[in-house]
């Protein structure tokens, strides 16, 4: 049972997740994570003032039920399965981020500069995963849909448009990573 | 409320396989762009391969829902540049933050406050592109 506390191999990772894909077609629903984020919008009253975000909320309920669940997934894997959280990359990967100024590569799960608590008093970086979170939010929804909706779903249907949106995503990560990171870290 | 609980289960399920995968760390999504390891390709390649199989499974058994239902798979409009634009700024965010949207809810639940931050600037995003939407290119 031991293998259980261990990070889990990619094969055993990624057959789970085309099945929750496959459980969910089979419940007559989609699986796509970042439609909750309209949902969220349309729920705060987004809705009376942008027609985008006017439809029927408790249609998705099914989905927002998922992200309650994905939560409690995120704190039973990391609480209860997880002895080192240390994410083991790859000694090069290692060596690049300290070069770039992250000294917690290969120290913890996430790097201590961007998402420890510390960083609510380091503007720059605060701003800068704010940044991301936007360009999430809004390149999903430009996209119509984000990993779990395109690479995943969209894929495994073999639809040409989720292809160019893996792609899109693809050349947006490689420009953040390999252009714009050294001039911002 | 059973259907709840069946999503409420698949969620869950979901949280664990992001975390225990790694697939919700950051350090993995920038290590993936750089191509130093196998590791992020193999699960998506995994995933892709797998949910390949499943879906011409369903499409050539032509099996039905749970509830005796047409399967529906919500083919996507033929367009390309919202695919492609809109795909390029989510993976700038995503390089950036290190999360798409399903491990930015479950590094909620694994207790990294700062990802609250990324969430509620996701949202704002996604408000953003429903007010612009007419004016952009799709």
């Amino acid at each position: 049972m031991n293998w259980i506390f261990n990070p889990w191999p990619w094969y055993v990772s990624g057959p789970i997740i085309a099945f929750i894909m496959f459980l969910l077609l089979m419940l007559g629903k989609n699986f796509g994570m970042s439609s909750n984020l309209r949902t969220i919008c349309t729920i705060c009253g987004a809705g009376k003032n942008v027609s985008f975000f006017k439809f029927d909320w408790k249609t998705q309920k099914w989905n927002l039920v998922i992200v309650i669940g994905t939560v409690i997934g995120g704190f039973i894997g990391s609480y209860f399965l997880t002895n080192n959280p240390a994410v083991q990359i790859s000694p090069e990967t290692i060596s690049n981020l300290k070069t770039l100024g992250f000294n917690s590569a290969g120290k913890g799960y996430l790097p201590t500069e961007l998402f420890d608590n510390s960083v609510f008093l380091n503007g720059k970086n605060l701003l800068l995963i704010a940044l991301g979170g936007f360009l999430v939010g809004f390149g999903a929804r430009y996209a119509g849909g984000c990993t779990s909706g395109h690479a995943i779903s969209g894929l495994s249907n073999l639809q040409v448009p989720s292809l160019i949106a893996v792609i899109g995503f693809f050349a947006g990560g490689l420009v953040m990573v390999h252009f714009i990171f050294p001039l911002i870290f | 409320m059973k259907k709840t609980i069946i999503y409420l289960f698949i969620g869950i399920a979901f949280g664990i396989t992001m975390f225990k995968s790694e697939a919700s760390s950051w350090f993995r999504i920038y290590e993936m762009f750089t191509f130093q390891s196998f590791h992020m390709y193999g699960i998506i390649g995994s995933a892709l391969l797998s949910g390949i199989i499943l879906v011409q499974i369903i499409k050539q058994k032509q099996l039905k829902s749970f509830y005796n239902q047409e399967i529906d798979f919500c083919p996507k409009e033929k367009s390309v540049l919202r695919y492609l634009i809109g795909g390029i700024i989510f993976g700038l965010g995503w390089g950036l933050a290190g999360a798409c949207p399903g491990p930015m809810f479950t590094l909620v639940g694994a207790g990294f406050l700062p990802i609250l931050v990324v969430i509620a600037f996701a949202l704002l995003g996604t408000y953003v592109y429903g007010l612009l939407k007419n004016k952009l290119p799709h």
